[in-house]
Parts: structure tokens; sequence; C-alpha cells
């Protein structure tokens, strides 16, 4: 079975903060890491792999910086690596990325799963993996904790839903996003870490995909962002100590209007 | 060509671009504005501030298509078993705005099966219009048939919005239904408004883990689409003796075929609320020490008739179930109140919920970082705080 996860690479928002002098965003130095989702996609597909054979595609769209997300996957077990990357993809919104995602797994073929994060930690849309599976007419399966069956043509996941869990049977080919119960991602070890660095990575642009140039980066992106503001700062809160009947009454008494309006 | 340009022989090299840059995709070189492709967001910052118009952003082709036969703002009515959930009367209450303001009828899809008792309410809270599609096969959500379903009324009735709950429900349709209808869809939004000039909707939604606000328009497209977060926007209230028109949808037997389908549900043992629906969420992480002290947040939680929460350290440690993680890898949540027990803040959990409206944090170190964001913060021992908390509410409460 051909197993394709898609990744991306993101600023680690560990280290994200906003300058308190300029409101801007600080991003110099700031590590680049792989979407902490999409660790949980990679490492359910090498597991799956191992359990049913065939292989992993790991593939990116992104700067040409991006290959070292695709290099860490490899170091994990992916057994191939592609990075989709072209000027002419900058600028894509979730429409044309997913767009663009999708042709680059369509020019792959012979997939079986399409393994995706459940969001991706800078900008949080959770659009992308469902996008993929709408362009290419494929049913998907969001959210999911753990999958209870796969065959070569029948998957049987567990989705989380906000009351409790479903338990679904899609046919492959399917797309799937998963969220961090899933599994416990697996730390390379360095001897693939070094290996991983030497491994061939796929670049593919534009002109390799067959696709419709209108709809890729800025021209086919639906969405524009008009105004980046900080959002309001929040007030410089009180702070109290102790843990004494006093104090807390002091609280309660500061709070109690709202809990009862909110309590209703 | 790139999508933004320095226009080289206007620039002076004053460095205003940089400074206003969120993204640092600006910077001087050899003295003039160099802009980093790769890390712009195309935001425009930077054209507000330059005062030699050195700066170009290329804009999409527009379509100068006619939008006029678009109408009508619409709301997907999420149900499940039957019911109605609270995010569609939430939906309701920012679509009446939308609609007064665009003179537009405010319109909500209702898809499920005999679901017909539900009508009703979604017409006392000020839907002028229902498109209900009722079939055995649309009993429970599924992505392929419910996207296709809409897409089919898109398609016959034109709206010119079309809003959803940043649900697990909305968050996975309404993507599949933008790609098919050739839509723009902004996700998770807690602001809309109508544009004066232009009639488009603007949606404002935090980004970057709630470090940035980004406001997006969907211009050249229609209808435009936004799934919005539970708790931001205000239930419509509810008047009765409204009138509203249901209208019956037939649909083709083809469009409700699935490729996935329900095996069984298995509801969630912990008996809490839902946290994304919570008004108030009380939540613990490791400073509870063990699992077992988790009852001291459930006792709380109870006497305020609130929700679970947890930080990602206690659900690692497997004191409590991962639907109720709070945070980056977690769910995001902007309740009225939010308790913050024995967390310490790091930046991961602040980005699910520093949009709270009421923060409080109970935490015995004073430099924890969740004291920046808390509009009230306890330095002290939780173990003693959190009975006298509760003891304080039960008496309040039972008045």
């Amino acid at each position: 079975m051909h197993f394709v996860v898609c990744i991306k690479q993101v600023p680690d928002t560990m280290d994200i903060s906003i300058n308190p002098e300029t409101n801007t965003l600080q991003r110099d130095g700031v590590a680049s890491i792989i979407n902490p989702f999409d660790m949980y996609a990679i490492e359910e597909a090498i597991r799956l792999r191992e359990k049913m054979g065939g292989q992993v595609t790991a593939l990116s769209m992104g700067p040409p910086q991006a290959v070292s997300a695709l290099r860490e996957a490899i170091a994990m077990g992916a057994d191939n690596a592609v990075l989709i990357s072209d000027r002419s993809f900058i600028g894509s919104d979730t429409w044309a990325t997913s767009y663009t995602l999708a042709m680059a797994i369509r020019k792959l073929g012979d997939y079986s799963l399409i393994l995706c994060g459940k969001q991706a930690a800078d900008g949080d849309t959770a659009q992308v993996g469902p996008g993929i599976a709408g362009h290419l007419d494929l049913p998907q399966i969001t959210y999911v904790r753990k999958i209870e069956k796969l065959t070569p043509d029948l998957i049987v996941a567990e989705r989380m839903l906000e009351e409790g869990v479903e338990v679904l049977e899609g046919k492959l080919p399917c797309v799937l996003t998963v969220v961090k119960e899933i599994n416990k991602p697996r730390l390379p070890s360095l001897k693939d870490i070094m290996t991983s660095r030497k491994a061939h990575i796929t670049q593919w642009q534009a002109c390799d995909l067959d696709c419709d140039a209108k709809k890729l980066g800025l021209d086919g992106s639906l969405t524009k962002v008009v105004k980046i503001f900080s959002p309001p700062a929040r007030g410089n809160g009180e702070i109290l100590t102790g843990e004494d009947n006093q104090t807390i009454r002091y609280l309660v008494d500061k709070i109690k209007a709202t809990i009862i309006e909110a309590a209703l | 060509m790139d999508p933004i340009c320095i226009v080289k022989h206007r620039c002076v090299g004053c460095g205003l671009c940089k400074k206003a840059c969120p993204f640092a995709a600006l910077s001087l070189q050899e003295g003039l504005a160099h802009v980093d492709v790769e890390k712009c967001n195309l935001c425009g910052a930077c054209l507000e501030v330059c005062q030699y118009d050195a700066i170009e952003i290329r804009n999409a082709p527009g379509a100068l298509e006619d939008f006029s036969d678009y109408r009508g703002v619409w709301i997907f009515a999420e149900q499940k078993n039957g019911i109605i959930q609270t995010i569609a009367y939430e939906l309701l209450g920012e679509g009446r705005k939308l609609a007064d303001t665009l003179e537009m009828p405010l319109c909500a899809v209702l898809i499920g099966h005999e679901i017909q008792g539900q009508i009703a309410a979604l017409i006392s809270r000020g839907a002028d219009r229902i498109y209900l599609i009722d079939r055995p096969e649309l009993a429970y959500f599924q992505d392929e048939p419910y996207a296709k379903v809409l897409c089919e009324l898109v398609y016959r009735h034109k709206p010119a919005i079309l809003l959803y709950g940043a649900t697990s429900i909305g968050r996975s349709l309404a993507p599949r239904v933008a790609v098919a209808v050739n839509a723009g869809l902004t996700a998770d939004c807690t602001g809309l408004s109508i544009i004066p000039e232009t009639g488009n909707l603007l949606q404002t939604r935090p980004t970057f883990g709630g470090n940035i606000m980004a406001s997006i328009i969907s211009s050249d497209n229609r209808p435009q689409m936004a799934t919005v977060r539970h708790k931001v926007m205000k239930e419509a209230d509810v008047v009765e003796g409204r009138d509203g028109e249901v209208v019956v949808e037939q649909i083709a037997d083809a469009l409700l075929r699935s490729r996935t389908r329900r095996l069984r549900f298995e509801a969630e043992e912990e008996t809490t609320m839902n946290i994304a629906e919570a008004n108030i969420i009380v939540s613990g992480g490791r400073g509870l020490q063990k699992p077992e002290n988790f009852k001291l947040i459930r006792d709380l939680a109870k006497v305020l008739g609130a929700g679970v929460g947890s930080s990602r350290a206690a659900v690692d440690a497997g004191w409590i179930p991962y639907s109720h993680q709070v945070g980056q890898t977690g769910k995001t949540v902007c309740p009225k109140i939010y308790f913050a027990c024995g967390i310490s803040g790091q930046i991961q959990h602040l980005a699910g919920m520093s949009s709270s409206d009421l923060i409080i944090a109970i935490n015995k170190d004073k430099d924890a970082p969740i004291f920046k964001v808390a509009n009230y913060g306890l330095i002290g021992d939780l173990f003693i705080i959190l009975p006298l908390l509760t003891q304080e509410f039960k008496k309040i409460l039972n008045k």
C-alpha cells in the first residue's frame, strides 16, 4: 500500500513572541519545525507500512528550506520525499494549497491513504486536509484518534467529535486528518538522521504538475488578507497573594456577578 | 512575477516598512528595502506606512463579475441526534446583523432526518427561510453527502454569505464545500462585519496561536464562507410569533451516496460538558500533582456548571482524557470565564484559551506566565484555595 503524508514546515511557536515596542511578531532566528500534528501523521503512516507493507511518501509544499522537514520524515522512516516548490505558489491560501497538493498526489498515483495532521500550528485552519479530499473527490475521515482496521480497500477509524467518538468505515483511497491521541511519534536514531542527510528528495515545480496555473498561488487564492493587527492587549490583571478566607472572599466578590450570569 | 515588489527608484531606505512588517519579511539591503517573498503574507502593513509609494502588491486579477444575483445570508444549522446545536443560534444572532446591513433574508439550512420539530426554534431565533433536506441517509453527519447537498443548494439558490460553526463537523464540511463551489473560506472567525463601500464580508480571525489577528475578505467569489468560533457571537433571542418560510428541497439519490458510514458512536465517559460549548471552564494542570486531585477541579466545575479542561501536561501524564486538553495540540476555547489551576501557562496553552473573557489563575509560582494573561491572579496553594472557592460559590449559587 502507498501511504502519502502531507507535512508543513512551520515556525516553532515556542519561540514566537510579540515585540512590545513595535507590536510585531519576532520571528528572527526562530527555528523551523515540522508542524506538531503532522508528526503524528508521519508516525501513523510508518506504523501502517510496518504492519501492511508498502511505502510511505512524505510530501511538502513550501520554500526550498522545507527540504529539512522532509529529511526529518525520512529519518523517522519515510521511504520517499517530495518537495513541491515554486515561486508561483507564493501567496497560496488554503484553497490553492490544497489544490496544489492534490495535483502532486495525483501525479504520485497509486495512493491508498493520504494522511494529514489535524491542522497547522501557524494558520490553525484545518482546511487543507478536507480540501485535498475535495479536489481529488475522495472520502475523508477527520480528527482520527485510532485506526481500528485497515485492509487494501477498507478502513475503520475512530473520529473524535465534541461529545464522543464516532467509529467510521471508509472506502480506500481515503484522506485522514489525525489528532495527537493517535500515537507517540518516534525519535529517529542518530544513524537514521545521518543517512537522511544524503537521501534523495524529489523536487517538483509547477510545470511538473499537470495543473491549471490560474489556480496556483495568489491567483488561485480566493481569500485575501487585508489587515494584520495585534489582538487587544489584556489589561494588567490584579494579583492577589494568600490562601486565607479574606482573600478568597475578595476574589469571589469581584467575579461573582460574571459567574452568576455565566452559570445561568 | 512576484506578488510583492519594491520600486527601487522610489525607495529611500527609510526602514519604516521593515518596522511595520509583522512577519520580518522586510530588511534593508544596500540601503534599499528588500522583501523576502517566502516570509511575506501580503498583509499590506508595509504599504500603509511607506511614504514614497515604493512598495507594490499585485492584486489577483479581480473578477469583475456581477454578484447581484447572489442574495441571502445563510447559516448551516448543525444538528446532532435531531437536536439543533447552540452554535446555530449564535450564527443566527450574528447572521441577523449581516442580513439587515445587506437588506437580504437570513436563511438556515437544516439537513437531517425527521427534524421538522426543530424548524420552529430556527424561525423563532430569526431565520426568515429554512431550506429543509430530510432524508434517512442524512440522519447523521457524513462528510460527502452533506457537502454534496450544500453544494447543490448553493448552485440552486446562490447565497451571498454562508456561515458554519467552527465545530468538528463545520470544520470538516466547509472546506469540502469551498473547494467544490469555488468559494473563499476563512476558518475560526471571531469577528464578522460588512464593508460599507463594497458590501463584502470582512472576516477577522486569530492566527499564529492567537498572537496576531488577521482580517480577510473573499471579494471575487460567492458565496463568502466562514466558520465561526463557539461562544464569540451572541445567541439570537427567541421572538415568539415570528414568521418564517420553509422550503423543502428534493435531492437526487446520487448526491446522497457516501463512501464512509457510521458503524457506532461511543459517548465520552466522563460526564462533563463539552468544553467548546461551556460558558465556564475550570482547568487543572501539573500543579494538581496526581490524578485523584482532579476531583478538586471537578467539584468546583460541578458547582459552577462548568466544563473541565486541562493542560497538556496533565493529559500526557494520563490524568484525564485528551478530549479535555486545552491548547495548541488540544482544543481552542473562549468561554466567559476560564479558571487555570496549577497551570503554568506555556505559550501553547495560552494559544488555546487567551481569548477567554475573564481569566482567573491560581498558582503557587508567582512568576508563572499564566499570570500575564490573567484578569485575577491568586498566588497560593490550590489545595487550600480550590475547596474554599467551591464552598463560597456553592453558597452564592444556591441562594
